[in-house]
C-alpha cells in the first residue's frame, strides 16, 4: 500500500497547485473588479482577447466557467434553470448552464463577475451569437460581434479584408467603452506574449510524443485554462515554461502519466467535464494513455498564421482559421497528422450533443482515420457539462469492447 | 477442458458449457433484480441438467451488462467480443454479426480469426432494441413470441415513423383505435426496429456472411425486415440467444 501511495505521489503533477493558485487569483481579481475600477469583458473561448489585455480589461470566459461548472457536477441543475425559462435541452450546455447561472449566481464560484461588455467571436459556432445577445439584453451592456467567415479550404481575399476591417472596429469599440485611446505599442507586446504562450503550450503538448507519455489529455484539459483565459500575459509564459520543464523532467526520469502505458490513444472533441476522473481511470485500467486531443491543441493550432511582428493583421487570419471554423477535409488532415505525430493505436471520439460544430462530421473523420491509418475508433455519446445525459454502463461497455478490440489487434 | 460462459443481459441471463471444444448445453433464465444471483442460478441449473458439478468447470467468463457483478467468473469480457467469438466458433465463415438484445443493438465486423475489427452500438435510446418490442407487445396485447409469425401475414405494413419508444407507442395506440390490423402494425414495428439497426450496421460496413444473434433474432419478422433493408441474407442459428454465452465459454478456454 505504501508503495502504491508513493507511486501515485511520484506521478502527481507538481505544477497543478501553482495553476490552481493562478486561476484562483485570476477569478478573485475579476470578481473584485468593481472595487478596483477595472472593466470586465466576457469573451468567447476562441475570441481575440489580446486587445482586451492591451486595454487592461479583465477577460472572463463563460466557457471556462462552464467547464468548472461541469467538473463540479453542477451542470445539470443549472441547465435546468435555463430550461425552465424555455431554452431547449438541445442547446449547448455551456450556454444553458451560463444562462442558468446568471439568474441564480450559482455554480462553484458563485457566478461570474458582472460584465461591462461582451465580445463574441463566431469562429467556434453560431450558438454564441444568440447566447451573447441574450446576455447583452440581460445585463444591458454593449456587445461586439467579431464575425469570422467559415474557411472551407482557404482564406479568401474578401474574407481577409472583411475580418481585418473588424479589428479596427473592435479597437474602436474598446476605446468607446473604456473611454481611452487604444494603445498600439502595448498590443505589440501583448501579441508577442500571446504568440510565445501558444508556442510554449504547443511544446508542452508535444512532450506527449514521448513513450511513455509524461501527460495525458486529461492533464491537458486541466492545464489548458491558462492559455484560454490569460494568453497574452507574462504570467502564462512563466507558468508554461515551468510546466514544460516539469514535463521534460518527467520524461528524463521516466515518469509516465499512467502506470503502465501499453496503448496510446487520441481524443476528439471537448472533455466530458463531470467524468474526467472516471474516464482517466477507466482508460488507465486498460493500460491506455490518451496522449493527445484535438481540443487543447486548438489554442495553438493557428500559430502558423500568427506573426508577432505584424500581430493585428496576422491575428485576423489566425482567429478565422481555427479548428472549428474549417471544413471537415481540413479537420481530417489535422487529425491524420496527429495520429502519426503521437503514434496512437486508437481514436476516441466524444460525440458531444452540446457542440454541433465539433460533432458534425465526426463519422467522416472516423472513416478517414480508419481508411488511412487502419486504427480502431470509438464514439462516446454525451454532453460535456450536462451530466443528466451520461450513461455509465453503456459508456463502460463501449470502452471495454474498444480496448479488447485494440488488444486483439496488437 | 471444461469452460462456462455466463451472459447477464438486461432481461435474461444465459449460460453455456463447453467441453473440449464442443457445446454441451445452454440455458436461459430471467435476470431479475440480482445479476450476481442470476448468473449463479442459471449456471447451477444448467450444470444440474447436464449432471455436472461446479468443481468440474476449469474457467468461467462472464459477459453482458451484468458481467462485472458475476464475482465467480475468472474474467469479464464485453458482449461485443463474446458475440463475435461465439458466431465465429459456430460458423467460421461469418464476417459480420448483428446482435440485438433487451437494451441494446450492435453490429460487428470480424476477421477470419473471429477478432472484432469494428463495432457500432445504438445510442442511448431503446429504439431498435428488444425493450422497444416488449413495450409494443404490451400495447397490442399480443404475446411477444407470436410477433414474428403474425407480422409475416401482413399485407400492408403500417408506417411507424417515430423512433422514440414512447411516441411510437402512442402511434401504435392510435393505429389500434383506427382499427388497423394487428399484423400490419406489428410488421410496421419490425420495420421501424430494422431501420434503426440497419443504419448502425451500414455505418461499419457489414457484409455477408452475416449472422444475427441475441434474443430478438428469434423474431423472424425482424430478421426478414432487416434482410429487406440490408439486401443481404441473414443466418440465424437455433442458439442465437445464447451466442454470447457460448462466445464467453470459448474465450474462457483461451484465457
Ligand atoms: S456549441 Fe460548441 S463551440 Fe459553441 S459554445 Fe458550445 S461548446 Fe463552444
Amino acid at each position: 500500500m505504501a508503495g502504491e501511495a508513493q507511486e501515485k505521489e511520484k506521478r502527481k503533477m507538481k505544477s497543478a497547485k501553482k495553476m490552481r493558485d493562478i486561476m484562483t487569483n485570476y477569478y478573485i481579481e475579476a470578481k473584485t473588479a468593481g472595487e478596483t475600477g477595472k472593466k470586465v469583458a466576457w469573451i468567447t473561448s476562441g475570441g481575440p482577447v489580446e486587445p482586451l489585455i492591451a486595454m487592461d480589461v479583465i477577460p472572463v470566459y463563460p466557457e471556462n466557467h462552464g467547464a468548472m461548472i461541469g467538473a463540479s457536477k453542477m451542470g445539470g441543475e443549472l441547465c435546468e434553470r435555463a430550461e425552465e425559462l424555455g431554452y431547449s435541452g438541445d442547446i449547448c450546455s455551456y450556454a444553458r448552464s451560463d444562462i442558468g447561472c446568471s439568474l441564480v449566481d450559482g455554480g462553484p464560484i458563485g457566478g461570474l463577475p458582472k460584465p461591462d461588455m461582451l465580445i463574441c467571436c463566431n469562429n467556434i459556432c453560431g450558438t454564441v451569437l444568440k447566447w451573447y445577445e441574450v446576455q447583452a439584453r440581460y445585463y444591458d451592456i454593449p456587445l461586439f460581434i467579431f464575425d469570422t467567415p467559415f474557411c472551407h479550404t482557404e482564406y479568401a481575399d474578401e474574407a481577409k479584408k472583411y475580418v481585418r476591417k473588424q479589428i479596427d472596429e473592435y479597437t474602436g469599440f474598446l476605446e468607446g467603452v473604456c473611454g481611452k485611446k487604444f494603445d498600439h505599442d502595448r498590443i505589440k507586446e501583448v501579441g508577442r506574449l500571446s504568440v510565445e504562450g501558444q508556442q510554449l503550450w504547443q511544446e508542452v503538448l508535444d512532450t506527449a510524443m514521448n513513450k511513455p507519455s509524461p501527460m495525458t489529455c486529461f492533464d491537458a484539459f486541466f492545464f489548458l485554462a491558462l492559455i484560454v483565459t490569460l494568453r497574452g500575459t507574462q504570467e502564462t509564459i512563466d507558468f508554461y515554461r515551468d510546466l514544460l520543464e516539469e514535463m521534460r523532467g518527467r520524461v528524463a526520469e521516466g515518469i509516465s502519466a499512467i502506470p503502465n502505458e501499453r496503448y496510446r490513444l487520441l481524443w476528439d472533441n471537448l472533455p466530458i467535464w463531470y467524468r474526467i476522473k472516471w474516464l482517466s481511470e477507466k482508460f488507465a485500467s486498460h493500460d491506455a494513455c490518451l496522449v493527445a486531443d484535438t481540443y487543447t491543441s486548438a489554442w495553438c493550432g493557428s500559430l502558423k498564421y500568427m506573426d508577432e511582428n505584424n500581430f493585428l493583421d496576422s491575428m485576423a487570419e489566425g482567429y478565422t482559421r481555427i479548428y472549428l471554423n474549417i471544413g471537415v477535409d481540413e479537420m481530417i488532415k489535422i487529425v491524420l497528422e496527429m495520429v502519426d505525430k503521437y503514434d496512437v493505436d486508437g481514436f476516441v471520439m466524444h460525440s458531444n450533443r452540446s457542440c454541433k460544430p465539433y460533432s458534425l462530421g465526426q463519422y467522416d473523420i472516423q472513416r478517414a482515420v480508419q481508411r488511412e491509418k487502419g486504427i480502431p475508433s470509438l464514439i462516446i455519446e454525451s454532453h460535456m457539462v450536462d451530466e443528466r445525459s451520461f450513461s455509465e454502463s453503456q459508456t463502460e461497455t463501449r470502452i471495454d469492447a474498444f480496448m479488447e478490440m485494440i488488444r486483439q489487434k496488437k | 477442458m471444461i469452460t462456462a460462459g455466463v451472459d447477464i443481459g438486461s432481461i435474461t441471463a444465459k449460460a453455456a458449457v463447453i467441453v473440449d471444444g464442443e457445446v454441451k448445453g445452454t440455458r436461459v433464465d430471467f435476470t431479475g433484480y440480482n445479476a450476481e444471483q442470476a448468473g449463479r442460478r442459471v449456471l447451477d441449473e444448467l450444470l444440474k441438467e447436464l449432471g455436472m458439478d461446479a468443481q468440474s468447470i476449469d474457467r468461467v467468463v462472464s459477459t453482458g451488462y451484468g458481467r462485472n457483478s458475476v464475482k465467480f467468473a475468472d474474467k469479464a469480457i464485453t458482449e461485443i467480443i463474446c458475440h463475435g467469438t461465439g458466431a465465429h466458433f459456430l460458423n467460421p465463415q461469418v464476417r459480420s454479426i448483428i446482435d440485438v438484445g433487451g437494451q441494446d443493438s450492435k453490429a460487428m465486423v470480424v476477421d477470419s480469426e473471429g477478432r472484432v475489427r469494428d463495432f457500432a452500438m445504438n445510442d442511448k435510446c431503446a429504439a431498435g432494441t428488444g425493450r422497444f418490442l416488449e413495450v409494443m407487445a404490451r400495447a397490442l396485447e399480443v404475446d411477444l413470441g407470436d410477433f414474428g409469425a403474425k407480422s409475416l401475414k401482413s399485407e400492408r405494413p403500417s408506417k411507424i415513423s417515430s423512433i422514440c419508444t414512447v411516441f411510437a407507442e402512442s402511434e401504435v395506440i392510435s393505429l389500434i383505435s383506427k382499427g388497423e390490423k394487428r399484423e400490419n402494425i406489428i410488421a410496421g414495428i419490425h420495420d421501424s426496429v430494422a431501420s434503426r439497426i440497419s443504419a448502425l450496421a451500414k455505418r461499419i460496413g457489414v457484409g455477408e456472411p452475416l449472422m444475427m444473434t441475441g434474443g430478438v433474432a428469434k423474431n423472424m419478422g425482424v430478421v426478414k425486415a432487416l434482410e429487406n433493408r440490408l439486401k443481404m441474407s441473414i443466418e440465424v442459428l437455433e442458439s442465437a440467444q445464447v451466442n454470447g454465452a457460448i462466445g464467453a465459454a470459448v474465450m474462457a478456454a483461451r484465457l
